[in-house]
């Protein structure tokens, strides 16, 4: 049958495209269906108003797996790298960070905060080391299970005692604490914050968020980069590297279902009703799209459905984009620093309250906001002399109460542009188009459950041995034939390969086995 | 000058066993404390006429049967009656009852949703599963990760083969467990608002987290792991109040000839070379002692009764990192007569019970949003118990005591201090909530007494007025309570030990962290141990 | 306002007040949460109308769930551990399920009422779960445990009973089959079911018609002695019969808190129960996987010499009791076989069918309490298995 593969992808987000190179690498015949026009999924640059063009969800690259570059051979090309961040004040007094390094703090918070990103990047060094891999599972007698338990508890212990002792103090956590008591400046107490909470369903508050941003410092040490021509040409680099692999990526090509024959995988089927074969499916969309909709829960057993059923995964972070016919202007800002990233969290009580109505399906009154201006390095993203304001805005809850209405929708636009103002006095002259995509949205054109980038909430509870449910840690679902590849698998969001990567080589380890 | 065998720092119900079971051993102990009244939390006072206040705590289910047993706490007058079951009013004119018969509570539960009536059995049994864990560990000392001595490495792989003995799908639910916030956790068994809204405030009681903050779950642990004769979960009321409690374990430690003295505020731990050498009083006395051992909250022991070139740099920093949040508030009532609560049909045996009256989870979550914000909830979570209902003695006959913790209140409002009328406002907003539920319940309010945490610090000298000594979050549990590497009841100055509920196992009257600590002085000094060992649970 | 209060004591069945006309022991229990009688008269003679005449169970508090829906057939065959498709409308099948990891949840008995139309009846509840299973399917759950009065009609002279009763077409139905007819106006369903082991069946209909129901059958009855049993001599009957209980000889593995206290369908001797010619069922992975590697337990049918009830005893290898194996979760005497029998647990690979084990039994005498070591002998069949049970038509005596 000339139909049939090794393997299938379902789905060319960056982690579908490096587990398929990947594969494919490994010797195996690969096909990636893409239910989109684009590769790329959630990374992906597409255009939102006539000549403006911007990545559509992520819009900033933290940390693409130096493994997966290698493995790959990619070079992305960078619009920005190393990036500043710069929480805006509205007096023009603005804190600037960039790895370790503060401005516009006192001379305490320099040092505190180089200690705290010295000390953290050596945490998220350690973490860094258990994102490529696979979890083990624990409990069993295995001796792989067993060695990497070994070396997970040894390297603890080479933290050296204080920095283990803090370590397992600091990983339950929350970032409130942290900041308040290290930092003394508001603006880098409340970014800081944010960055702590970017993408999750926590505020500053909820414990866990420093494990959340030690994740956000993982593989670069939050170093922060835009590549050329959006995200979407991370993605074309991928297919490329894929398709030189000997892949096949064939787009509009939405799978229907997983075909599943006598308890296993047998292929995919399309929404047009063509059938691929395959005894291996893996799968890039989220866990909850994979076995509810995808392969069925009557495919699946009952105590798997339910904990399928109870991942949290509501996002919180809506995107908006501005098209705008010049630079805004923004008060104690010098033009070259339209290019850095620019964040509005004057305080980290400000970012509680912002996520406060979220827990109620209410947007928050006064967003946080994280902001780049990818044309101002990159002018083919828009007419020339124009702009793109690229902003990550939180909290807009997935499941708002009323829905995401275009009343709701505009109302929420109005909000956050009247928040950016506030920096930016005299933007909204400037805007000439606008585009809000929420939750929702996201969900509905990235086939995204919830909308959440992280294809789940990244917290303790789902994560690592547990990500995305017990008992499926390992990548293969307890399907034969089935596999995660995306973000709700081990080791969770960004653009970072890291999930597409270890479940490449879990499936390559076992049919070799 | 008489040197003592030791001193122990505050007669709480944790100073006392410690001093008990170190008399017990023959060891010339004096007890001090700053009131004229002992207890500290656990406490009987008459505070209007013939009405005795169980002012601060109020439950007694915690308190560790087999110290109860050791330290023969009958003999000295201790009783403790188990409650009935618990109730939620609603906004709707309805209520959720929590029955003490098993049948009866299932219909109940099954009036709202004869899933979650069902779910029930699985919740159950996997938190009492989550519970057996932790139970073992109650009545022992932690183990230091970071070390490499055998003791601690045993205790280690003892945890581990514990953690792990449930086999592997389960640990991966304890894990979860561990980390996840009590609303999600409920979330995963029941579907109706107001059985997780009842259940859920024994997650968030004693803390400064919102029932969406993760690592509640385990919170709603620690409300679970006491019994009253062998009954998981279930509370009692000490007999008398909760200074029977107190009271009885002074009298066992008197009876080993303990020494005990009122109105000796400790002013300084003295530290000579490095050892501790005894404390001096706010009169100005010294008493010396061969160590010394703080039953006070680690904050208090260290910032206040200590100066900062007494310990290491390092540890001093930790301790004031320490979390230590007031978050709950208490009012204590002398009643007239019994309320009466009319949506409660008249004879249920819930009339005498747990009562709440906030029913959703929205509602909790809000509450605590305002303590976020610095002040007190408006809505607030109140746990309201009568405990004259079922004992004659804390008010003349007829007449009643209500206990009411109320959750959330801040120990500063926006930063600056209480006043006086805004302590009022807060009381009225318990009564009030109460009154919408109970329409002669304002006209049977005899006398109150209002208690914020800044009210409890002042009074009993708990940091913040955090009644269980520093929050019962992950970073402060287990070996990491009070301060990594120091969870083993020493102090960083020798001869000096702590033994307060900032201590592993935290708070609640349950005693443990006094008993732990006293087997580890007792080690220490060589003497034979007195402190009992956990009974075990098949 | 008190209409929101549930019933505080225990609840009384449609037929409450037939069974306390009847009662001469004043010995009730609770079941379920429903007053349900021990014994009636006296247990023997209750247990002697199950194996001579005609004994009358009423088993209402048995929880019920109706099953229904286009995908209703998908649901139960993914549910249970054996093969549901073959059971048609009109057929009943005894069954049994398990979680993901393969422990039993329950056992219980699956009537195919209607074309993809199901009632699922086991001892305890199981809401939640059922629910869950639901999950990503069209059907739809409903606990009819209330709206359905149920009583078990038992022993060698029920064919003629119900017959005389008048129920049309009752010489056809064979064993698990079940039947719906229109009984003096009224819906009754008829199944050839029941929990003793002997011919024997099952009556179901809305509470409100409780009473006549009762009613016709007793008068029917009468003349061969028709008796309602309590709960003492049904267990008498249960162990006989081979049949196992919750709580009893296992635990439903979703309510239990200790690791190992659970049992699969394997290690309850269910494997005759689990198709794995299935492709997906609930605990199939894991029970494929102990079938691979090997069970750690053993239900064992135990012949024991002697005539003291084996109680609560230790089982052992060896008649020194040096090497304890497991214990009795049932026994009784055998007033039919004449033999002292029970039910077990031992651990594998010992106790296979025709080895000999070694029971300690305690038992008072005179306030003195002694022990004895017995032989036992474990047995593959039931201890009683009538060949009336099988015969269809039934017999008329």
């Amino acid at each position: 049958m000339t139909d049939r593969y090794d393997a299938i992808v379902i789905g060319a987000g960056h982690n579908g495209l490096v587990c398929a190179a990947l594969l494919a690498k490994g010797g195996k015949k690969v096909l990636v269906l893409e239910a989109n026009e684009q590769v790329g999924g959630a990374a992906v640059t597409r255009e939102f108003a006539d000549g403006y063009s911007v990545s559509a969800c992520a819009h900033l690259l933290y940390q693409l797996q130096p493994k997966v570059r290698k493995e790959l051979g990619l070079s992305p090309k960078l619009a920005s790298d190393a990036m500043q961040t710069i929480a805006l004040s509205q007096d023009g007094e603005h804190v600037r960070y960039a790895g370790a390094d503060v401005r516009g703090v006192g001379g305490a918070d320099v040092t505190s905060y180089r200690r705290f990103h010295t000390q953290m990047s050596r945490f998220a060094d350690l973490l860094n080391t258990y994102l490529n891999t696979t979890p083990p599972r624990l409990g069993t007698s295995e001796f792989k299970d067993l060695a990497t338990l070994a070396r997970l508890g040894f390297d603890l212990r080479r933290l050296g005692r204080e920095d283990m002792r803090t370590f397992l103090r600091l990983i339950g956590i929350n970032i409130h604490d942290e900041v308040t008591e290290r930092f003394e400046s508001p603006l880098l107490r409340g970014a800081v914050s944010f960055d702590a909470v970017l993408g999750t369903h926590l505020g500053p508050r909820s414990p866990n968020t420093i494990m959340t941003y030690l994740y956000r410092l993982a593989a670069s040490h939050g170093r922060l980069a835009v590549p050329q021509g959006g995200m979407g040409t991370i993605a074309e680099e991928l297919a490329q590297a894929a398709r030189t692999a000997g892949v096949t990526i064939r787009t509009t090509m939405p799978v229907k279902r997983i075909v599943v024959e006598n308890g296993r995988v047998a292929g995919v089927e399309t929404a047009t009703g063509e059938r691929f074969h395959s005894a291996t499916v893996v799968s890039n969309a989220d866990p909850k799209r994979t076995i509810m909709e995808l392969v069925g829960t009557r495919h699946v057993e009952t105590g798997f459905t339910r904990r399928i059923s109870h991942i949290r995964m509501r996002g919180n972070a809506a995107k908006l984009h501005l098209a705008l016919d010049g630079l805004p202007a923004i008060s104690g800002l010098a033009k070259a620093e339209f290019g850095e990233r620019l964040v509005i969290a004057p305080d980290e009580h400000y970012v509680e309250r912002a996520f406060n109505p979220a827990k109620y399906g209410e947007s928050s009154a006064e967003p946080v906001i994280e902001m780049t201006l990818p044309s101002f390095r990159d002018p083919s993203l828009a007419p020339t002399g124009k702009h793109v304001l690229s902003c990550v805005v939180q909290y807009a809850p997935y499941a708002l109460e009323g829905g995401w209405t275009d009343a709701a929708k505009e109302a929420f636009t109005k909000t956050c542009i009247e928040t950016i103002v506030r920096y930016a006095p005299g933007l909204e002259s400037r805007i000439t188009a606008s585009e809000l995509l929420t939750p929702a949205d996201i969900e509905r054109e990235f086939h995204i459950t919830g909308g959440h980038w992280h294809h789940g909430e990244l917290a303790l509870d789902q994560f690592m041995f547990v990500r995305p449910v017990c008992g499926a840690a390992q990548y293969r679902m307890p399907l034969d034939g089935l596999y995660l590849c995306g973000a709700g698998a081990h080791p969770g969001g960004g653009v970072s390969g890291a999930a597409g990567r270890n479940a490449a080589r879990r499936i390559l380890r076992e049919q070799a086995a | 000058m008489k040197t003592y065998d030791a001193v122990v720092v505050g007669a709480g119900h944790n100073g006392l066993t410690t001093a008990a079971f170190l008399a017990k051993a023959g060891l010339d102990v004096v007890c001090v404390e700053k009131n004229d009244y002992i207890g500290g939390a656990a406490v009987s006072r008459k505070l209007h006429e013939d009405w005795i206040y169980s002012n601060c705590s109020y439950v007694c289910s915690l308190l560790r049967p087999e110290i109860f047993r050791a330290l023969e706490l009958h003999r000295h007058g201790l009783q403790v009656t188990p409650f009935g079951g618990s109730l939620t009013f609603m906004e709707n004119g309805d209520y959720y009852g929590s029955y003490h018969d098993p049948e009866v509570a299932y219909r109940e539960r099954a009036r709202f949703s004869r899933r979650d009536a069902d779910a029930y059995e699985r919740y159950r049994s996997d938190t009492m599963r989550q519970c057996r864990i932790i139970r073992d560990f109650l009545l022992s000392t932690p183990p230091d990760p970071t070390s490499f001595r055998p003791k601690d490495l045993l205790g280690l792989m003892q945890i581990g083969r514990k953690f792990l003995e449930v086999g592997e799908d389960r640990i991966y639910e304890t894990i979860r467990f561990w980390t996840m916030s009590v609303a999600e956790y409920l979330d995963e068994y029941f579907e109706t608002d107001v059985i997780k809204a009842a259940m859920s405030g024994s997650g968030i009681i004693g803390t400064a987290l919102g029932i969406h903050s993760p690592g509640t779950a385990y919170v709603l642990l620690h409300h679970y792991m006491g019994d009253v004769d062998g009954n998981v979960g279930s509370w009692g009321f000490a007999r008398g109040g909760m200074g029977a409690v107190s009271g009885a374990i002074a009298g066992a430690f008197q009876s080993y000839g303990g020494e005990l003295r009122t109105e000796a505020g400790v002013d300084k731990i003295i530290v000579r070379n490095g050892n501790a050498r005894g404390v001096g009083l706010e009169n100005g006395d010294e008493i010396l002692a061969n160590i010394v051992v703080s039953a006070m909250d680690v904050k208090r022991t260290f910032l206040n009764c200590m100066d900062r070139s007494d310990v290491d740099e390092d540890f001093y920093t930790r301790v004031e990192n320490f979390k230590i949040r007031g978050s709950s508030g208490k009012l204590n009532i002398a009643l007239d007569g019994l309320p009466t609560f009319p949506a409660l049909p008249e004879g249920n045996s819930l009339h005498i019970s747990d009562m709440h009256f906030i029913d959703s989870m929205e509602r909790m979550e809000r509450a605590y949003d305002d303590w976020k914000a610095g002040t007190w909830s408006k809505d607030p979570y109140i746990d309201m118990v009568i405990p004259t209902t079922v004992d004659p003695t804390m008010a003349p006959p007829g007449k009643h005591f209500m206990s009411c913790f109320i959750q959330y209140c801040p120990h500063k409002l926006e930063g600056r201090d209480w006043t006086d009328p805004e302590r009022e406002a807060f009381a009225r907003t318990v009564i009030d909530q109460i009154a919408n539920y109970s329409p002669d319940f304002k006209k049977l309010i005899l006398h109150y007494e209002v208690r914020t945490p800044a009210d409890i610090e002042e009074q009993i000298g708990i940091t913040e007025g955090n009644i269980f000594h520093g929050e019962l979050t992950m970073d402060q549990l287990l070996f990491n309570r009070p301060v990594p590497g120091y969870a083993q009841y020493r102090a960083p100055v020798a001869g000096l030990y702590m033994c307060g509920s900032s201590t592993h196992p935290g708070g609640g009257v349950m005693a443990a962290p006094g008993a732990n600590a006293a087997r580890e002085i007792l080690a220490d000094l060589k003497r034979p141990n007195t402190v009992p060992e956990n009974f075990g649970d098949d | 306002m008190s209409a929101r209060e549930v019933p505080q004591g225990r609840l009384r069945t449609p037929f409450y007040s037939r069974l306390a006309e009847l009662d001469t022991l004043n010995a009730w229990h609770t079941w379920k949460g429903y007053t349900v009688p021990d014994a009636l008269y006296c247990a023997d003679t209750e247990y002697f109308a199950i194996r001579n005449s005609t004994a009358v169970f009423d088993l209402t508090p048995m929880t019920k769930y109706r099953i229904t829906g286009p995908d209703a057939l998908v649901y139960i065959d993914r549910l249970v551990t054996r093969d549901m498709s073959k059971i048609r409308p009109g057929r009943v099948a005894y069954a049994v399920w398990c979680n993901d990891q393969g422990q039993t949840i329950d056992d219980g008995t699956i009537f195919h009422l209607r074309e993809g139309e199901y009632r699922l009846c086991s001892q305890e509840r199981h809401c939640a779960w059922l629910m869950d299973s639901a999950i990503g399917l069209d059907v739809s759950i409903t606990d009819e445990t209330a709206d359905v009065a149920a009583l078990a009609v038992q022993g060698p002279t029920s064919f003629a009973t119900l017959s005389r009763m008048g129920i049309d077409g009752l010489g056809e139905l064979k064993p698990f089959g079940l039947m719906h007819v229109d009984f003096d106006g009224f819906e009754l369903m008829v199944s050839r079911t029941g929990f003793t082991g002997d011919l024997g069946y099952e009556l179901w209909t809305a509470p409100e018609n409780a009473v006549s129901l009762w009613d016709y059958l007793f008068a029917a009855g009468e003349i061969t002695g028709i008796r309602a049993m309590g709960t003492d001599a049904l267990e008498q009957a249960r162990i006989e019969a081979g049949y196992i209980m919750a709580y009893i000889d296992f635990l439903p593995a979703n309510a239990t808190m200790r690791t190992g206290r659970t049992r699969s369908p394997l290690e309850l001797g269910l494997d005759w129960l689990v198709d794995f010619k299935k492709p997906n069922f609930n605990g199939r992975r894991a029970l494929a996987e102990e079938k691979r590697s090997g069970s750690t337990w053993r239900l064992v049918k135990l012949d024991i010499e002697g005539n003291k009830p084996a109680h609560h005893a230790y089982i052992f290898a060896d008649r020194k009791g040096r090497k304890n194996i497991g214990f009795v979760t049932s026994a009784t005497w055998s007033p039919v076989c004449k033999q002292n029998i029970a039910l077990g647990t031992v651990r594998m690979p010992l106790g296979a069918p025709g080895s000999e084990l070694w029971v300690e039994i305690f038992y008072q005498r005179e306030m003195h309490w002694s022990r004895v070591m017995a032989r036992a002998e474990v047995v593959d069949k039931p201890f009683w298995f009538p060949k009336r049970r099988g015969l269809t038509p039934p017999d008329l005596v």
